[in-house]
């Protein structure tokens, strides 16, 4: 029997960068908010201190900063006519957990998405019509614009104390920046990191391809920088274990170094970790959540009324309480009805490696969103008639640090082990780099999150089951990459280079990206959506889902900048409207 | 100075012990104080002790690995061998310890066989599946023609272990030949290239080799030095054998 606990105003369920933006935004307005975190309080001087943060066996392979798959994993398989097996460790995507969630070990990679990004449906039809956009491409526009999200992606930028050049100041391309980008309303409140010799070579070659090579923008601060809320972040020291990793230094941007200084202090503030919620409550007709339940770690339950719930989990967690909550229809695949686990969609990667003799490039000194980067081939940046297929990706040098058990690149031909092997990681290690490629996944019929029949987690609750591949669209946008990635290669003036397509079938071993979406999508209506544009629940106006959740189908940019501004925005509307009438729905269905 | 490294070794696996209760423990609600922090609350590593033999792996286990580990990374003047550089003990350590035991990972079953996407799906822990792979790839070569593997002369320890990474090593129906050979290559590596702390890449012999710097902190002033070898040799989290090695 669950002890019910007094109400609060508003329950946050899950507290990374999303619960932090909503609770310091939600208190601001007089709210008393509740955040209830399943892992455990962390932060810089006692868990990531620099005297032992640069340690690759135990964070990165050893996954301390990461879920623990023993308590909660999820079922894989690449479609339905497969059984759906569990992740057993950690690979493809690193999920965290405890205080700031895998905002702690982020790259700080800050992007925004494009305009023709969140209109990629109607875009897509009128510029290359049905036959690139097929019925099974379930993509959809979102329901705002980049107009829209641009304050939010502004405020973010300023939270985090993004280092960058900008490309597009309101509507003026601007030397040395991303001539490709949105217009920006202003600078970064940074400028770029230093730039070191694989980046900076990799910029040379594609701007004699006449490519349009710019900084990639950092949430790795440049110098000591004071973010809007006073807190204060300080130089990044370029030690190479950003991405994967926690800072120990303060210079890469985390709910715990921007917002906690200063929420943790309000009195309307209540953080509780250790909790894990197992329910979302609603009251009998459905429409409205009356609050959580939890457990904590010696199996207590507690429920926890709230006049509002907040959903800010990672966005696999955010769906999978929805389906163990009863709440919204789930998706099915083969009559295309429901909306509860529909358009899961995930980015496709790949790389080219450029082996030089001559050249120390030291890949080891590092930053996690160092490094120069091209758009020429993101989104709808180029023209795709001939191509068959919609979407692009960013091609780059992110010189993120060469952690050696990780990153030790051989060229064709060379084993990956014995004598030979030895000798030539020996000779090439220092002298080695890797341009990426990083496209977007549109969402397929196929391609969808549900409830495992058979597997449990530690509680006795089913898993989440993800059915994903990549569709034949995302195989030959990324070959397209690819093969643009090899040209810059060709043209860096290297030994000789080693194009490493995505082929076959999804794999769940290699880390690619942890950049899922979808599954509690955001729409114009409640007949193809989960959420409106302000992520309010259609059938359960209380509800609010943050996160990548929300995303019709990925971009080819990293999610974390249109997380945050959506989160914002969110918040704006809460704030303005909601409050004022609550529990009503803010667009009319 | 010897001293001075046990006891700095002893002093940071006592603190891990003592000092390894989670600050925030059972449902901890923190309200209006600003960010919570008790002293002696880091958790440094727990250094592995290199005074001991195997732990985890009996004496053919030891000798299987020590064969396998010194094909998989040879000596020769380029830099040291997995032997040299202690990958079997470290291997060794982690089987003991929580990754061995697969303490974080999700061991239930049903276990199915994979589709060759689906990643590890082994019915053990990484620990229990080298005891059985390695027992399978005994008996296995017992009943060709008697010869362990450690006993075999080196060209054919190299053929037997490209056959198993091809997956054409039969070892039964439980155990994956092909799979655990990826297990056990990962950990060469990682035996290899992770901070000595952990007992392998001993004196960061592997770290000199290739040229990594290790955990250093600030590089700020080599980010821009293009084309320049960097001018410090390797440190790790317990320092540089200098520190303590000498004398």
């Amino acid at each position: 029997m669950a002890t019910k606990l007094p109400s609060v105003d508003a329950v946050l369920i899950g507290f990374g960068w999303t619960g932090a933006i909503m609770a310091q935004e939600l208190t601001d307005a007089g709210l008393n908010v509740l955040a209830i975190e399943r892992g455990d309080w962390r932060d810089t001087p006692t868990d990531f201190s620099p005297a032992y943060a640069q340690d690759e066996l135990r964070y990165y392979w050893r996954h301390e900063l990461f879920q623990r798959l023993s308590h909660d994993t999820l079922t894989i398989r690449n479609n339905q006519s497969q059984t759906a097996l569990p992740m057993r460790q950690l690979g493809s995507f690193l999920l965290g957990a405890g205080v700031g969630g895998a905002g702690v070990h982020w790259n700080g990679q800050v992007w925004r998405f494009l305009p023709s990004d969140l209109k990629a449906k109607s875009h897509n039809l009128q510029r290359y019509g049905k036959a690139y956009v097929p019925d099974e491409m379930t993509i959809q526009d979102y329901p705002v614009s980049y107009d829209d999200l641009e304050p939010y992606y502004d405020k973010f930028e300023y939270l985090c104390g993004v280092s960058g050049k900008a490309g597009n100041l309101k509507g003026v391309i601007q030397p040395g920046g991303d001539p490709f980008e949105g217009p920006r309303q202003r600078e970064y409140p940074n400028p770029p990191l230093d730039i070191p010799y694989a980046p900076s070579l990799f910029g040379q070659a594609a701007a004699s391809l006449g490519r349009h090579p710019f900084p990639h923008p950092a949430a790795n601060a440049s110098r000591a920088y004071t973010n809007p809320l006073g807190v204060q972040l300080g130089p990044c020291t370029y030690c190479g274990f950003c991405e994967k990793y926690a800072c120990g230094n303060y210079a890469k941007a985390s709910a715990q170094t921007t917002i906690l200084p200063v929420l943790m202090r309000k009195r309307t503030f209540t953080l509780k970790t250790n909790a894990e919620v197992l329910k979302i409550n609603l009251s009998p007709d459905g429409k409205t959540a009356t609050g959580v339940t939890y457990v904590d770690e010696q199996g207590r339950e507690f429920e926890q009324p709230a006049e509002m719930v907040i959903l800010s989990a990672y966005i696999l967690h955010n769906v999978r309480l929805l389906l163990l909550s009863g709440i919204g229809k789930p998706y099915d695949p083969v009559t295309g009805e429901g909306i509860v686990g529909k358009n899961y969609a995930y980015q496709i990667t790949s790389s080219v490696n450029v082996f030089f003799n001559d050249k120390i490039l030291n890949p080891f000194i590092g930053a996690g969103a160092l490094g120069v980067m091209i758009n020429d081939f993101n989104g709808d940046n180029f023209d795709h008639a001939g191509l068959n297929f919609i979407g692009g990706g960013y091609v780059g040098i992110l010189q993120t640090g060469a952690r050696p058990i990780e990153t030790h690149p051989t060229a064709t031909g060379v084993p990956t082990w014995g004598l030979e092997w030895k000798q030539a990681i020996a000779r090439d290690f220092a002298k080695t780099t890797q341009i990426n490629t990083h496209g977007g996944v549109m969402s397929h019929r196929g391609n969808y999150l549900d409830l495992d029949p058979t597997y449990k987690d530690a509680l006795g609750r089913p898993l989440l089951r993800m059915t994903f591949d990549y569709g034949d669209n995302e195989h030959r946008m990324s070959d397209y990459l690819t093969d643009r990635a090899a040209e810059i290669a060709k043209a860096m003036g290297g030994r000789e280079i080693k194009a490493n397509y995505r082929k076959g079938p999804w794999d769940v071993v290699p880390y690619q990206t942890t950049h899922n979406t979808g599954g509690a999508i955001m729409g114009e209506s409640p007949r193809d959506s989960f959420t409106n544009k302000y992520l309010q629940s259609w059938d359960v106006p209380n509800l609010f889902v943050l996160g990548a959740t929300a995303f019709p189908q990925n971009a080819g940019y990293n999610p974390t900048g249109t997380v945050a501004a959506l989160a914002y925005h969110a918040a704006d509307a809460i704030k303005a409207q909601y409050l004022k009438a609550p529990h009503q729905p803010l667009v009319q269905a | 100075m010897r001293q001075f490294q046990v006891d700095r070794r002893t002093l940071l696996g006592a603190g891990a012990l003592a000092f390894a209760v989670p600050l925030a423990s059972s449902a901890e609600q923190l309200t209006g104080l600003g960010l919570p922090w008790a002293p002696n609350t880091s958790s440094f590593p727990t250094a592995v002790d290199l005074r001991a033999r195997y732990v985890y792996f009996n004496a053919d286990e030891a000798a299987f690995i020590e064969a396998a580990a010194l094909r998989m990374i040879p000596a020769d003047p380029t830099g040291p061998s997995a032997l040299e550089a202690g990958v079997p003990l470290f291997i060794d350590r982690q089987m003991a310890g929580d990754y061995g035991k697969g303490a974080r990972w999700y061991m239930q079953g049903p276990f199915g066989k994979s589709t060759g996407t689906q990643g590890y799906q082994a019915k053990w822990p990484p620990a229990g599946f080298y005891r059985a792979a390695i027992k399978a790839i005994g008996d296995h070569l017992g009943q060709n023609n008697g010869q362990p593997f450690h006993k075999r002369a080196e060209a054919d320890q190299d053929a037997f272990l490209k056959d198993l990474s091809g997956g054409k090593v039969d070892l039964g129906a439980d155990v994956d030949g092909k799979a655990w050979f990826t297990l056990l290559l990962q950990n060469v590596m990682e035996g290899y290239f992770s901070d000595p702390i952990y007992g392998g890449n001993r004196n960061l012999s592997a770290w000199k080799m290739i040229g990594f710097s290790g955990a250093r902190y600030d590089q700020r002033a080599y980010v821009l030095a293009y084309g320049k070898p960097y001018p410090l040799p390797p440190v790790g989290i317990g320092g540089r054998p200098a520190w303590s090695m000498k004398g």
